[in-house]
């Protein structure tokens, strides 16, 4: 096999896994503690990536435009937290479901009323716009591979947090254990609307850097996000750490197959089938483990204690 | 239900014919929208210019959104022959709504006119004699490409498009023609949820070492090519050439992020805004004054399609219950075409001429694309002869 | 006394529908608009899939993220020998009702081991794999769907090419369906489901095997939503995989919620919202789906009961 070409995917596979974890990692926590399942995390997502579009667009400058739009994208959450959600905690699943899925089309309806139907693009400064040789004979683009350090830092911010802050205590205790933290006195309504506005910050962070490479568009997080709710399934419901390694699982498996399940069918159908079959087949892939998980872990790999 | 009923009292039986109805399906919602504001556009000039009649009789646009759904096409479609009784249903930018949908208009004998997509079924098996294209069949523009690409002496080729009817046809019309090896094919998912992110397949195109790379994305999706193409450090290593992928509605955005790198890439197709003939100065002129932007091919179409049926209303005089006539004076193309001077082949595509093109800069500093040299003359596609008519 | 009101209201109001409906195909026919005819057929058809997915979702308790799956593989059934030129009627139908079935036992069989959301996911993640599969085999057209060009023939029974024809053949299945759905939620078999539903623990320890009632009528309604999917291909004569799409799911999901859940004729009412609503707001606005969204969660925190609630509490009001 050509090295060049599978450390190259591999790195691909990371950075698709990064961004998902910035997904998965708010709506486990929501779903771990708020015991809310919420689908229009996705919206947050693409609000992240408009409100980045707008403010570069106004600053000249993409990294303000990110500093600016991350805070920005936190206050739409906690908005929407305070006037709707927080209204849904106390019904079931079901109602969440649908009224997140109301919140979709309201959200995609809205974004093509502010911003017109034909999504954008957002330029990014020369230095980051190039290519850096990582090891001899890998070249990987700039913007790809600070994608992946930003998720990488966010990741190792977020487990110092959770492990090692007073926050963090409580919002594993709230994963395990909802009633407890509320009767040990804790103000269970502000923290649930930190952890939204947190959650959806992290998700508008990872629709800020996906959008210069694929632009901004209506329903950008809809598909995604179905992912992400595979990825913490896999990875265990309120656990980061299974978000994590379940993000990076799925991300690998995602890229893999899309570079070399053609190349493995062609083996077994004609060319012109393996390559219309690919890119379906692979899609496939990461809800057979999905399903495999848990036909083996109904819980996933990392349930967090208690539950 | 009751609402339903409401709605039915309110409408009274079809009034008789003092108007040509025009049913126009295509993109609006969606960022596939962007194509569909393109082609509204250029219908409403159309209209505008020919001052709202044809052969006496007024022209009834309605227009009608897809949802870049094929089924949700095919219920539009459903809705202008049922409910508006339209006499021509015309647009369809995706090959696979096109197909979804034009069973439904030509089993109630509409004559059903395709402003962009031109899959292979519908010129061969498939052809009809109410189906007319002011387009191409997909395939041709492709094997201009392969044509061209065989003029510059290419040896190798990687190619890449979208997973439907039309990324299927455009990579088989290169297939055709090109001489070279083909070294590597992706065809990506599409439609709803279409991949955006082209990391997995740059990487395997770069190291497939092919000399030049061969891409058809429409609409949003060929910005977003191009610029992971430059961020993938592919230019100047593997050239570009596109077919419907770098057009006005992607050059703008480019420009705006600087993607100097399109500059010179080559592509192929009929017509160009440049295209030296009468009507498409005037419909060039039209449309910037009246939008503030260069039109694009899908535009440059929908504007032909007015004209066709305009051809047709007046040569039988506003009757528009004699289809026949209608039918055999579109088959003459007499009309002022954009492209110029062409013929209808027996599966009512156009024969006509292809052109290499290449990314410039106009007098105003805006980008655009400019017509260099006929690739294919008169040029019929490969289906026609599957075609029994 | 609620209980009998409701029955009446309920009743009068199902009547009333019934009759529109018998005499719609003559009204349309009159005046040559045969759109509507087509907007009913759609109806009623989404009305017999939301009826099966309530069968397991309102009485059951079982939340499928995945029940347009059977939509799909109902349309599939008809489409895949339609392009072989078999049309043959009742085998077409016998395929997508078999296929439903088989799909939904091996599925069933493992997503019923599951609880709470990771039964809704791995409902979802189903149809997925169902999705992408069909999406992945060229021949039948893969994601640009596949052109059926005859309807399912039924010889001298009935000839559904003809419009009015699909429309009573529609109608009596609903009505068929509907009276099935009704026969199971009041059999011992139905009262086991509903009593699984609220208490499990309970049923099982009275001696029910639970999880192989549930699983039985999680088949039964993957059958009937199988059958609405062939008719649903006959209807628009075109099927394609984003008829299974989860966005699909969750409209189903919605039409039986806005109807109201656990009622025989909520689902009917939900879909019959639905599908004016999505008509009427399109034709209203390019931003019809903010109106639709802000709805569907007015009806989440405001309208517990769905349609179908909000007639029981006028029924109740009046008396």
């Amino acid at each position: 096999m050509d090295w060049v070409l599978f450390v190259t995917q591999l790195l691909n596979g990371l950075q698709l896994g990064v961004l998902l974890f910035l997904l998965a990692s708010g709506l486990t926590l929501i779903f771990g503690i708020m015991d809310f399942v919420n689908l229009a995390h996705g919206s947050l997502y693409m609000i992240g990536a408009y409100f980045c579009g707008t403010f570069t667009d106004i600053t000249d400058s993409f990294l303000y435009g990110i500093i600016l739009a991350i805070p920005a994208t936190a206050v739409v959450g906690v908005i929407v937290e305070i006037i709707i959600i927080r209204r849904l905690y106390s019904q079931n699943h079901l109602d969440h479901v649908l009224a997140t899925f109301g919140l979709i089309l309201c959200f995609d309806a809205l974004v093509h009323f502010a911003w017109g139907p034909e999504g954008m693009a957002i330029p990014l400064p020369a230095i980051l716009d190039g290519q850096i040789e990582i090891f001899p004979d890998i070249v990987f683009p700039t913007f790809r591979l600070l994608i992946i350090t930003t998720g990488l830092t966010l990741a190792i911010i977020l487990y110092l947090v959770i492990t090692r802050t007073r926050s963090g205590m409580l919002i594993r205790a709230g994963a395990s254990n909802r009633t407890m933290i509320g009767a040990l006195g804790i103000d269970i309504k502000t923290l649930f609307t930190l952890v939204f506005g947190a959650g959806a910050a992290m998700a508008g962070l990872a629709g800020m850097m996906i959008s210069p490479i694929t632009e901004a568009s209506i329903g950008m997080g809809n598909d995604i996000i179905i992912v992400a709710f595979v990825v913490i399934i896999i990875g265990g419901i309120g656990s980061v750490k299974g978000a994590f390694i379940a993000a990076i699982l799925v991300g690998f498996i995602d890229t893999m197959g899309r570079s070399f399940l053609d190349t493995f069918l062609k083996l077994l159908l004609t060319a012109e089938s393996a390559e219309t079959a690919a890119p379906a087949l692979s899609a496939m892939l990461i809800y057979i483990l999905m399903a495999t998980i848990l036909i083996f872990r109904p819980q996933g790999l990392f349930p967090p204690r208690g539950r | 239900m009751l609402l339903a009923t409401a709605g039915m009292l309110a409408i009274g039986p079809a009034v008789a014919a003092d108007k040509v109805k025009i049913g126009f399906v295509t993109t609006i919602t969606t960022p596939a929208g962007v194509i569909g504001k393109d082609m509204v556009d250029a219908v409403n000039l159309a209209v505008k210019d020919i001052g709202g009649k044809m052969g006496g009789l007024e022209v009834d646009l309605i227009i009608e959104d897809d949802g870049f759904k094929p089924a949700i096409g095919k219920q539009k479609t459903d809705k202008l022959v049922k409910q508006n009784n339209v006499d021509f249903v015309a647009g369809f930018i995706w090959s696979h709504v096109l197909l979804a949908s034009q069973k439904s208009a030509l089993d109630a004998g509409k004559f059903l006119i395709s402003s962009n997509a031109g899959p292979s079924q519908i010129a061969g098996k498939l052809c009809h004699k109410n189906f007319f294209s002011t387009s191409w069949q997909n395939d041709q523009t492709p094997m201009a490409m392969g044509q061209l690409l065989n003029q510059k002496g290419l040896k190798s080729l990687y190619i890449m498009a979208p997973n439907y009817a039309a990324g299927k046809d455009m990579s088989a019309g290169v297939e055709r023609v090109f001489k070279g090896k083909i070294v590597g094919k992706d065809l990506t998912k599409w439609g709803k949820g279409a991949q955006l992110d082209f990391s997995a397949e740059l990487a395997k195109a770069k190291a497939s070492g092919a000399e030049g790379i061969f891409v058809f994305y429409p609409g949003k999706a060929g910005g977003a090519f191009i610029k992971q193409y430059a961020q993938a450090g592919l230019q100047g290593k593997i050239p570009l050439y596109s077919v419907f992928t770098v057009d006005s509605i992607a050059l703008p955005k480019l420009q705006k992020a600087k993607m100097n790198g399109v500059m010179g890439s080559m592509m192929t197709q009929f017509w160009a805004p440049d295209l030296d003939n009468a009507q498409n100065k005037k419909f060039v002129s039209g449309f910037k004054k009246a939008y503030g932007r260069y039109p694009s091919f899908y535009a440059a179409q929908s504007y032909d399609t007015i004209f066709l049926i305009k051809s047709a209303v007046e040569a039988v005089n506003g009757n528009l219950s004699d289809m026949n006539g209608m039918r055999a004076a579109m088959k003459k193309a007499n009309f002022p075409s954009v492209r110029g001077k062409f013929s209808y082949g027996n599966n009512h595509f156009p024969i006509q001429n292809f052109y290499s093109r290449e990314v410039v800069s106009d007098a105003d500093g805006v980008w655009t694309t400019a017509v260099r040299k006929v690739v294919l003359e008169n040029h019929q596609d490969t289906y026609a002869k599957n075609c029994k008519m | 006394m609620g209980k009998a009101t409701r029955f009446t209201l309920h009743v009068k109001i199902a009547f009333v529908i019934l009759l529109i409906l018998f005499l719609l195909p003559i009204y349309t026919d009159l005046t040559d608009n045969g759109f509507y005819l087509d907007l009913v057929n759609r109806l009623m058809i989404l009305a017999i899939a939301a009826a099966s997915l309530n069968l397991i979702l309102g009485y059951g308790g079982m939340i499928s993220f995945g029940h347009a799956a059977y939509l799909g593989i109902g349309a599939y059934c008809v489409g895949i020998p339609a392009y072989y030129g078999v049309d043959n009627g009742p085998l077409q139908i016998f395929l997508a009702v078999a296929a439903s079935g088989i799909f939904a036992l091996i599925t069933g069989a493992i997503c019923l081991r599951t609880k709470g959301v990771y039964f809704i996911m791995i409902t979802m993640a189903f149809t997925q794999m169902v999705f992408f599969g069909i999406v992945s085999v060229e021949e039948y057209g893969g994601d640009d769907g596949l052109v059926i060009d005859n309807r399912s023939n039924f010889g001298s029974f009935i000839n559904i090419e003809d419009n009015i024809n699909l429309y009573y053949f529609i109608l009596i299945s609903l009505i068929v369906c509907l009276f099935l759905i009704h026969k199971i939620t009041r059999s011992r078999f139905g009262m086991v489901i509903e009593g699984s539903r609220s208490n499990e623990q309970r049923m099982r320890s009275i001696g029910f095997d639970t999880y192989r009632y549930r699983l039985i009528c999680y088949v039964i309604a993957g059958c009937i939503c199988g059958y609405a999917g062939a008719l649903l291909g006959n209807f628009t004569n075109f099927i394609s995989p984003e008829m299974m799409d989860w966005a699909a799911s969750g409209e189903l999901i919605f039409m039986v919620i806005l109807g109201g859940t656990g009622s025989l004729l909520g689902p009917v009412f939900g879909a019959a919202a639905f599908v004016i609503l999505e008509e009427w707001l399109s034709s209203l606005t390019l931003y019809w789906h903010f109106i639709f969204g802000a709805l569907l969660i007015m009806v989440v925190l405001f309208a517990r009961g769905g349609i179908s609630g909000i007639v029981t509490y006028l029924g109740n009001r009046k008396q």
